[in-house]
């Protein structure tokens, strides 16, 4: 997002007239109210908020935030936030897509979007099928997953889309999903990032791929599944009405995580780490995590900004017309001309 | 909207008759200089082709450019076709390294880059062999013999030298060690032989200066901007350039070289300069954002020949142009439509291949009616095709290229000078009625120079945009509702109040929101074609460029093949016949008067360098019996070719 100044409104001035039309259930809807109780926490302007989507269930967003709002085609909307955001960085863009649209068909505007930095929130809805075409597996479906198009499950390894994000240069990405009351934490830490926020939320599609995120979201036990990163606190989980009681240390021979037992009293002792947002390393590690033997990995992963796409533009641009000034009819004339007398009708120059 | 609109008897008279003066009416019989007299000391031709060609390494394309620079400021008009390689580095000395550069130029107007050269300059046996089929019998080839050696022969597939049998005979021949004069010419730099031998074009644009006695200074000036931070270089080549200038002067005492005087053509007094499509596109969509009042937004992926485009308007940014090297071009579109968008005029341009992968997007842009200007300088054949070789086989591409019901206005250029007005025409259309925009023109239009004269930016007419600031229906916004253009309005994000959501997806005829109603999408559907027709309300009606409505015969052009078939119809109308030319611009829709126009001559022949798509066009469009005329051979068509048509299709 951009420095801004804040305007006071309420949940409901983000509503659209239009009647939201996911499957009940859906685990979109929760996210969409979460973003739009978030934006008044924010401050944001309805006016130059804008929200842009691909193609997908998840991409019907748009038309039910009452801000600008791009429908876009399959995949695309990355190129089409990052043409909207060169033309006018005052826009506050999110951009929302799918795992098939943003990691399928749209994974090579992904990748350059991020890489680029330009300076928008992206949440990518993690549903692991393709909802809108009826529950095909997608990039992120785990082996094995059983769709129309692999009755007998199937045998593509997924993509993990926080790694992804990772590698492609992301300078921020979080995770988090759709009925989590942390949602709104890491949609603001996104929005305060300067450059590209990549958010993973994970999202129930109850009619195709229903409660596969269970092992993790669901409520029971979800305190020794979910390890909450916050930067500068140690990494502690566990069920938090016994009291924390484990935690993530650095396994130094074998240079990898180990979850170690520990207490909020002797983590330190314990070895567990401090999150610091800013270790691409430490990051990397603890998104590639495997879940079940440690916990899922959720909130602020990374977060370190670098100058944002249009900053870089902007100034590349003050570089290039410094003392250059608009002329078109010197710029017509310009290269090697010569002029034609009026009466000698030949040159002479 | 211009309501009246005057009859253009057609583009050429704005740009390049007018400009260059020339005489209907005065052409020679003969296409070119009767170098065959060239013996004689006066020799007066009214046009001369000459073509360069050497390696790819030899840089024939730099010798023709700085030639055709001091032809035009010699006052003739010209016309140029550069021919190279598609591989950066072909292996010297091979056929297919061979890399070429044609011009045509006279004291006379000269519409085309010349069908066969008078003079041959050829760097090695490869090039000789490639160019001779070309070249006209009794023409000049002027051969570096330092480079007939038997490796050299091997390569180009030559038993014997042929400078040494008697295969050269039709020709005359001016074969001396120009490697070697070269070498000798800038010892005194201390360069190793290898770096000598690179002044070798200079040397030979030495000699072609001398035998049109063209001034050598503006190249002087020229070298020594080019390698200013290394003046030795700099004065190696100058040093050669002046050794084959001298080398004339001696030499014509003797050899079959005599110099060759070329009076300047009549010409439109004014300020001149030398353009090439890429440039005068380039231009003309500054213009064109200019008179919109807007920044422009360029999106654009690199290919051959679009790239230059982007190189050209990379420099401009004073002019409130952003450029963006997208990572494909689907992405150089959609950000070129974000860009749109939110408030600039849009741009993007590709080849062929990189249209085809543009095509959801132009949907994505004709759905949400945004304007959006997209360049395709077309290259040959499907695929990767011919990516250096020129071709017109795109026109299907620009007109029906997309999924569903897809109306987008297309236009297209006819040579380098006219493609700086196309390009303003095309964003006056973009913006006007809130479309996106098919700007063709071609790898020769793209690539070869013509002299332009500069125009005053004063007399254009501007046309700025209103964005839309407030509810356009009482307490309501409808972002679809249309003007009297069938235009919606032009919202920017940011914009208070407006806040509304657009896409792909079918939208209500006013409020713009999702609606797949069949009473909807039949109403939406007429609304977008409706609005595309309408675009023939704001354009000129169509004209002849030569000869008047209701002639025996009609030759019918777009794009590139402008030159060769305006050649071609006047050579035939001095000869007493009765044909006429008419070229278009406006490919879709259409002029208004185009079926009366084409229904009124008694027979219509549609030349192109495709397998016949216009003509399938005119005859879906007009029912009328346009015949076609094809070529795909990668090159423009030659004059004869045409005028053997015009024969027959007059018997
Ligand atoms: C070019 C193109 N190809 C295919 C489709 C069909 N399509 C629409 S959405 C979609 C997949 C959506 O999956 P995802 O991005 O995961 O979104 P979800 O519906 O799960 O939210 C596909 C394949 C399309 N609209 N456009
Ligand atoms: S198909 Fe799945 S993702 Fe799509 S709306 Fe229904 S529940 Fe949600
Ligand atoms: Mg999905």
């Amino acid at each position: 997002m951009n420095e801004m100044t804040k305007i006071e409104t309420t949940l409901k001035d983000w509503e659209t007239d239009q009647e939201v039309r996911w499957c009940p259930g859906c685990g979109d809807y929760a996210i969409l109210k979460a973003v739009q109780r978030t934006l008044p926490q924010l401050g944001c302007d309805p006016k130059n908020t804008v929200f842009i989507s691909g193609i997908g269930c998840s991409s019907r967003f748009p038309y039910y935030m009452e801000t600008y709002g791009f429908h876009t085609i399959h995949g695309r909307a990355p190129a089409v936030a990052t043409g909207a955001k060169l033309a006018n960085p005052e826009l506050d863009i999110w951009l929302v897509t799918g795992d098939g649209d943003g990691l399928s068909i749209g994974g090579n505007h992904m990748l350059h979007v991020l890489r680029r930095n330009v300076n928008m929130q992206i949440m990518l809805f993690n549903n692991e099928i393709y909802g809108l075409t009826k529950g095909q597996f997608s990039p992120t479906s785990r082996e094995g997953t059983r769709s129309p198009s692999t009755p007998i499950g199937s045998v593509d390894r997924p993509a993990n889309p926080a790694s992804f994000a990772l590698g492609a240069g992301a300078r921020f990405v979080g995770r988090g999903f759709d009925v989590s009351k942390n949602l709104p934490d890491v949609l603001k830490a996104a929005h305060a990032h300067q450059g590209a926020a990549f958010i993973e939320i994970f999202q129930n599609c109850i009619v195709y791929n229903k409660d596969v995120f269970n092992d993790f979201a669901a409520p029971k036990g979800a305190g020794d599944r979910q390890l909450w990163l916050e930067h500068g606190k140690p990494m502690l989980f566990g069920d938090p009405k016994t009291g924390l009681d484990k935690g993530i240390a650095l396994d130094r021979e074998g240079l990898s995580l180990k979850v170690v037992e520990a207490t909020e009293d002797n983590w330190e002792e314990a070895g567990v780490l401090v999150h610091d947002a800013t270790s691409r390393v430490i990051s990397n590690m603890l998104i590639e995590m495997p879940f079940g033997p440690f916990p899922m990995a959720l909130g602020v992963i990374y977060d370190d900004p670098r100058p944002s796409y249009s900053e870089s533009v902007a100034q590349e641009r003050a570089k290039a017309t410094e003392g250059k000034q608009a002329n078109l009819a010197k710029l017509l004339g310009s290269g090697q001309t010569w002029t034609v007398e009026a009466d000698e009708g030949h040159p002479t120059d | 909207m211009r309501e009246e609109v005057p009859i253009h008897r057609c583009i050429f008279q704005q740009d390049k008759r007018l400009l260059f003066g020339a005489r209907e009416g005065t052409y020679m019989a003969t296409q070119a200089a009767d170098l065959g007299s060239a013996n004689e000391p006066s020799a007066q031709p009214d046009a001369v082709v000459v073509r360069f060609a050497g390696d790819s390494g030899d840089g024939m394309q730099l010798t023709g450019g700085q030639f055709t620079l001091s032809t035009a400021l010699a006052g003739n008009d010209l016309a140029t076709f550069p021919d190279f390689p598609a591989e950066i580095r072909a292996p010297q000395g091979t056929l297919f390294g061979v890399s070429a550069f044609q011009i045509n130029f006279g004291s006379r107007e000269i519409s085309t880059a010349g069908d066969a050269p008078d003079v041959l300059v050829a760097m090695n046996p490869a090039a000789l062999k490639v160019n001779l089929p070309s070249l006209k019998t009794g023409g000049l080839i002027i051969a570096d013999t330092g480079e007939f050696t038997k490796r050299n022969l091997d390569k180009a597939k030559y038993d014997v030298s042929p400078l040494e049998d008697d295969s050269l005979a039709k020709y005359k021949v001016l074969a001396f060690d120009i490697s070697a004069l070269t070498i000798e010419a800038v010892k005194e730099y201390g360069l190793g032989n290898k770096d000598a031998l690179r002044s070798k074009n200079m040397w030979t644009l030495g000699l072609a200066l001398w035998m049109f006695d063209r001034p050598r200074e503006p190249i002087h000036q020229w070298l020594k901007q080019k390698f200013k931070s290394k003046p030795d270089i700099a004065n190696a080549n100058i040093a050669a350039l002046d050794a084959g200038h001298a080398y004339g002067e001696t030499a014509e005492i003797s050899g079959p070289l005599s110099q060759i005087n070329v009076a300047p053509t009549k010409t439109e007094a004014g300020l001149y300069r030398t353009i090439t499509g890429a440039e005068s596109i380039s231009l003309g969509l500054v213009a064109g954002a200019q008179l919109a009042d807007l920044p422009m937004f360029f999106g654009g992926y690199p290919i051959t020949p679009a790239s230059a485009i982007l190189h050209h308007l990379v420099r401009l940014k004073e002019y409130d142009v952003t450029t963006f090297q997208a990572e494909d071009e689907i992405a150089a579109i959609c950000a070129a439509i974000g860009a749109s968008w939110a408030g600039s005029l849009g741009i993007t341009s590709s080849s062929g291949p990189g249209i085809a992968l543009k095509g959801e997007a132009m949907g994505l842009a004709i759905m949400t009616e945004l304007p959006l200007v997209i360049v395709n300088s077309q290259r040959g054949g499907p695929s990767t095709g011919l990516p250096t070789k020129t071709e017109q086989s795109d026109l299907y591409q620009a007109i029906y290229g997309r999924n569903g019901d897809a109306p987008m206005p297309v236009i297209s250029a006819s040579s380098p000078a006219d493609a700086f007005e196309c390009a303003i025409e095309a964003v006056r259309i973009a913006v006007q009625y809130m479309t996106p925009v098919m700007l063709l023109t071609d790898g020769y239009i793209a690539n070869a120079a013509e002299p332009w004269k500069v125009p005053d930016p004063a007399t254009f007419e501007p046309f700025p945009v209103t964005f839309l600031e407030e509810k356009n229906d009482g307490d309501t916004l409808l972002p679809y509702r249309r003007d009297e253009k069938g235009a919606r309005p032009w919202i920017k994000p940011g914009t208070p109040e407006l806040m509304h959501r657009i896409g792909g997806i079918e939208k209500h005829e006013e409020t713009g929101n999702i609606d797949y109603s069949p009473e909807n999408h039949q109403a939406m559907t007429d609304a977008r074609k409706a609005k595309i027709d309408g675009v023939a309300n704001s354009i000129p009606d169509q004209g002849c460029c030569l000869g008047e409505p209701g002639a025996k015969l009609a030759l019918v052009g777009w794009g590139s093949t402008f030159g060769p078939i305006h050649r071609a119809v006047s050579q035939a109308r001095e000869r007493g016949l009765d044909v006429a030319h008419v070229h278009f611009r406006h490919i879709w829709p259409m002029p208004k008067n185009t079926g009366d126009l084409l229904k009124s001559f008694d027979k219509v022949l549609v030349p192109e360098m495709n397998t016949g798509q216009f003509k399938t066009v005119l005859r879906d469009q007009f029912l009328v019996d346009a015949q076609p005329l094809n070529k795909t051979d990668g090159l423009p068509f030659y004059i004869h070719e045409l005028e053997a048509a015009i024969e027959e299709a007059l018997s």
